[in-house]
């Protein structure tokens, strides 16, 4: 019906008369206000930090120092790399594990699904830091899991891909991706949940109806569809990881260290505020590029 | 073979949700653990000495107890935020609305480092001091961007003619909202505040870039405790924050399944 | 508390436009106190439009609408005293059926509001589900409570916006039945919007048929169905064939008629005095098979055609021909099922109608237009 396509303001609102409506920026306004002061602000001094020379004693001076980001670079670009990689291991990782259980809870959980979905949730809800530790515990060197990889020449093939340097789990780059990939897998899974919940079965059974094959199935219908989710929990899985110091720390060694240690250990310890902040600003650039070209293909309505 | 094939994808999935569950299965068997240690990586005998002495490391309560009160006053505030950001990208048309949802989606997507270490250097060009107050501050901005998900989420599924219905039945827009859209919101506005509290609560990396030695939260004890010597108090809290969890989930769906029968 | 109006309802003048397109184009209608009143019209007539217009739902761009001798048009929704049945019911989720039937009385400080919405509960029969929670109710119930709602707060004008749609077809009916009942005992002015032209002649006093947002024509049903203005109006309430026809001479009360050749009467008063070219219409109904070869019909058939029978679809209560005329046009005939037998396909058939039961139209309208099913013809060549 003609009279329900407007209805005033974007959904449902009764029609305000024809004067500026103030209502939206008020109500915009200290939320709004918050996130500048202490986002966009921070990011600028961040920026401008890492311009500056000097040190803690002597207080800082701004010198449009781009030398820092240079001199950090060169110095810290393997730790970039090996960030990425991790993270990008682990996300791919979730993605493999995430995908057939999100899709069990979507499709096929019948009665079940509200149960797995609590499951899913709950540890979310716990004490990041306890769960990593416990990892600590899982792993560690005179427990079960250790003795059965050892038996299955697990821990051998690990240390033939260089994913551990004895014949131990702990301490290696196997262990900080095996936590990273399990401490961000509900961010996989919830994203990937929704969109394949919102799948209509219907559309799977018309494929096979039309001769497809379970495998061709999933490839032409399944994954295509449920691809605003892949990249959604994608997002929302690689952008921690990437910036994530917890795992490397407590499940990794003096060669497992990532990025986001490094920043931790230049601010806190060495307290070199320039080199932090050029290195914090370049890992802020990456993210920001990543969203970027996502933003680019889907817009921003779908991000908040 | 045949069997195995059919629920191959709920055999997959089942496997996953074992490895995502084993780490909390480990912190609750392990707080019943009397290490012979410093730390708790091994098993030796069972006790419910943590237990029943759960505040025995010096420390461990006070954190707790800080964590707690940064956790509500940041919730309190982040959801009231939160909630009105999400209406009004809701239901008003204005300018400035990309930016806008760029805006409130950055901090969700940006790391945890960066947005503490940037935070630390305004609180240092302002010359004010890390310490409890800071904390707040970064919790309430990182907490913010989720409730306006979660909420904006909730009003989305809302049916708009219900509010045309209280105008119909002479409700002016305050009476409207209050009894009409507020109680339908609810439930994700609590949803928010919720998870506002868990990220506030297990917040580490941004907590650190902005705290000082007196202002010790939980999750900032662990991990002094990973380095000194992890007591076995951690797990009992680790274990009750499961449970907790479990039980305000579990309860959650329950109230909403039941609504959604009443409302179907 | 909103002041007590009372009196007919008017509309002067109300146009509604958004950017390039007119939903409502100046609209001038009078509804009187205490009527059932249809707004009908196919989807996008603006009849929808018209309704949230009176509800306060939404602004006219140009006019007033007046209740009595007050203009609420820029009073806001909650201030007037209308209500609204919503097409989806819009009952509130979280309120029991008491609380949402008492929750105009409440918003108005009504003292004794659960009483007065228990009585409205036991008017549509409901009484007995006050505790329960919509979401619990079946359509049916749903559409009542809704009904009740509305009611209970007297207003001086009960919108009703194509309350039915959702119920299933003998839901309907007894709900149509249920709907002219209550009107009576509670004496408001209802207005019910519908696109079912059934529904509205078996409910309404007065139907006003609108077309692109104007109005065609206002009436009872019988005078709208018999002696319809427009073509539009001919197709869209029950159906019409259409032919075209000339006057060739106008002699006392009888109008004399030229149909490709046939000689048609018509009473003179149907035509205007400067009609040369129409469409002469008749109703389906109104046309018998008569005795082929006799001289006329006999009274009451003193109009006649004859054709070929190209369908007969027997439905029960009668059956329905397409009978193809000598110069190509096909018109239907429906012959009630009285145990005469039916012709058969492909027959020759005499058609016979009393020259009263046709009606005249501007041959320069569109003789489809208002037609709703694509399958007949009943247009002209």
């Amino acid at each position: 019906m003609v009279g329900q396509l407007v209805e005033g303001p974007v959904t449902g609102q009764l029609p305000q008369r024809a004067r500026r409506n103030y209502t939206p920026y008020l109500l915009l306004l200290p939320g709004m206000a918050w996130l500048v002061l202490f986002f966009v602000v921070p990011m600028i001094s961040l920026f401008s930090q890492s311009l500056q020379t000097g040190n803690v004693e002597t207080g800082y001076v701004m010198t449009w120092n781009f030398q820092t980001y240079v001199d950090a670079l060169s110095q810290f670009w393997p730790h970039f790399v090996r960030s990425l990689v991790f993270a990008g291991t682990a996300t791919l990782f979730a993605l493999l594990l995430a995908y057939p259980l999100a899709y069990f809870m979507a499709q096929k959980s019948g009665r079940w699904k509200n149960i797995l979905l609590v499951l899913v949730i709950a540890p979310f809800f716990t004490s990041f830091l306890i769960r990593t530790l416990a990892w600590q515990t899982i792993l560690s060197d005179n427990g079960p899991v250790v003795a059965f990889a050892r038996a299955i020449h697990f821990t051998d093939l690990l240390q033939l891909m260089h994913l551990t340097s004895n014949d131990s789990l702990m301490n290696s780059p196997f262990a900080v991706m095996a936590g990273l990939t399990y401490n961000f897998l509900p961010f996989m899974i919830l994203p990937l949940y929704a969109s394949l919940e919102r799948l209509d079965h219907g559309l799977i059974e018309a494929a096979g109806d039309l001769y497809a094959n379970p495998a061709e199935t999933f490839w032409k219908v399944t994954w295509p569809l449920s691809l605003p989710g892949v990249v959604g929990g994608t997002l929302l899985t690689f952008i921690p990881a990437a910036g994530d110091f917890i795992n490397a720390r407590l499940l990794g060694n003096t060669n497992t260290v990532m990025i986001g240690q490094v920043i931790d250990s230049e601010f806190l310890r060495v307290q070199d505020y320039a080199v932090a902040a050029a290195l914090s600003f370049v890992l802020m650039l990456m993210i920001t590029t990543m969203v970027a070209v996502y933003v680019r293909r889907a817009g921003t309505e779908e991000l908040v | 073979m045949r069997w195995l094939r059919a629920h191959l994808v709920g055999i997959a999935g089942l496997l996953v949700m074992s490895y995502m569950l084993i780490p909390n299965l480990v912190v609750i068997l392990f707080s019943f653990n009397k290490p012979a240690g410093h730390y708790n990586y091994q098993w030796q005998q069972f006790s419910t000495d943590a237990w029943t002495n759960p505040c025995g490391t010096p420390g461990i309560c006070d954190s707790l107890g800080l964590s707690l009160q940064i956790g509500f006053i940041a919730t309190v505030v982040a959801t009231i935020l939160g909630t009105m950001i999400a209406f009004a990208i809701s239901r008003h048309r204005f300018r400035g609305r990309s930016s806008t949802n760029l805006l409130i989606f950055l901090p969700m997507a940006t790391p945890e480092v960066v947005m503490g270490s940037s935070l630390l250097t305004l609180f240092i060009a302002m010359g004010i001091a890390p310490g409890t107050p800071t904390i707040l501050i970064a919790h309430i901005l990182f907490c913010m961007s989720f409730v306006v998900v979660t909420v904006k989420a909730r009003i989305a599924s809302l049916d708009p003619r219900l509010e045309q219905a209280a105008a119909d039945l002479f409700a002016n827009p305050f009476q409207a909202f209050v009894r009409v859209t507020l109680p339908l919101v609810a439930p994700g506005i609590a949803a928010g505040a919720l998870l506002a509290f868990s990220l506030s609560f297990d917040d580490y990396i941004i907590t650190n870039f902005n705290a000082s030695p007196s202002s010790v939260t939980f999750p900032m004890y662990v991990w002094g405790a990973a380095q000194r010597g992890t007591p076995v108090q951690i797990n009992v809290i680790g274990t009750v924050m499961f449970l907790a969890a479990l039980l305000l989930v579990a309860g959650g769906q329950l109230i909403s399944n039941r609504r959604a029968k009443a409302a179907a | 508390m909103t002041e007590s109006t009372s009196g007919d309802l008017r509309l002067t003048g109300v146009t509604k436009t958004y950017d390039t397109f007119t939903a409502v184009d100046q609209l001038d209608l009078v509804i009187p106190r205490g009527s059932f009143f249809a707004l009908l019209g196919p989807s996008g007539c603006g009849k929808t439009t018209t309704l949230r217009m009176v509800a306060g739902l939404d602004q006219p761009t140009i006019g007033q609408i007046w209740i009595g001798e007050q203009d609420i048009t820029h009073k806001k929704a909650y201030q007037r005293n209308v209500n609204t049945v919503f097409q989806s019911y819009a009952l509130f989720p979280h309120l029991s059926v008491l609380d949402n039937v008492a929750f105009g009385l409440r918003r108005r400080k009504v003292s004794d509001h659960k009483a007065k919405a228990m009585e409205a509960l036991e008017l549509v029969q409901l009484a007995h589900i006050a505790k329960k929670k919509p979401g619990q109710l079946s359509g049916g119930m749903q559409q009542r409570v809704a009904l009740a709602r509305a009611i209970v707060n007297r207003p001086d004008v009960l919108l009703l916006d194509e309350p039915l749609g959702a119920l299933d077809l003998k839901l309907r009916r007894q709900m149509q039945i249920e709907l002219k009942q209550i009107q009576s005992e509670v004496g408001l002015t209802f207005v019910h919007v519908t696109h079912d032209q059934e529904e509205a002649m078996t409910m309404a006093d007065t139907i006003a048929v609108m077309n692109g947002g104007r109005l065609e024509q206002v009436g009872d049903p019988a005078t709208l169905y018999e002696h319809p203005k427009s073509t539009f109006v001919a197709n869209f309430l029950g159906q019409s064939n259409l032919l075209k026809a000339t006057v060739t001479s106008r002699a006392g009360s009888i109008a004399e008629l030229d149909v490709h050749g046939v000689n048609l009467r018509l009473p003179v008063e149907r035509l205007k005095e400067t009609t040369t070219e129409l469409w002469l219409g008749v109703r389906p109904e109104k046309l018998r098979l008569v005795e082929a070869g006799s001289a006329d019909g006999g009274p009451g058939a003193e109009n006649r055609l004859t054709g070929v029978v190209t369908d007969a679809s027997f439905t029960g209560l009668a059956t329905n021909y397409l009978v193809h005329l000598p110069w190509g046009q096909e018109i239907m005939v429906v012959q009630q099922n009285d145990g005469t037998h039916p012709a058969l396909r492909g027959s020759q058939v005499t058609l016979g109608w009393a020259p009263e039961h046709g009606f005249a139209l501007n041959a320069s309208q569109d003789a489809h237009a208002g037609a709703q099913d694509q399958a007949d013809d009943s247009g002209a060549i």
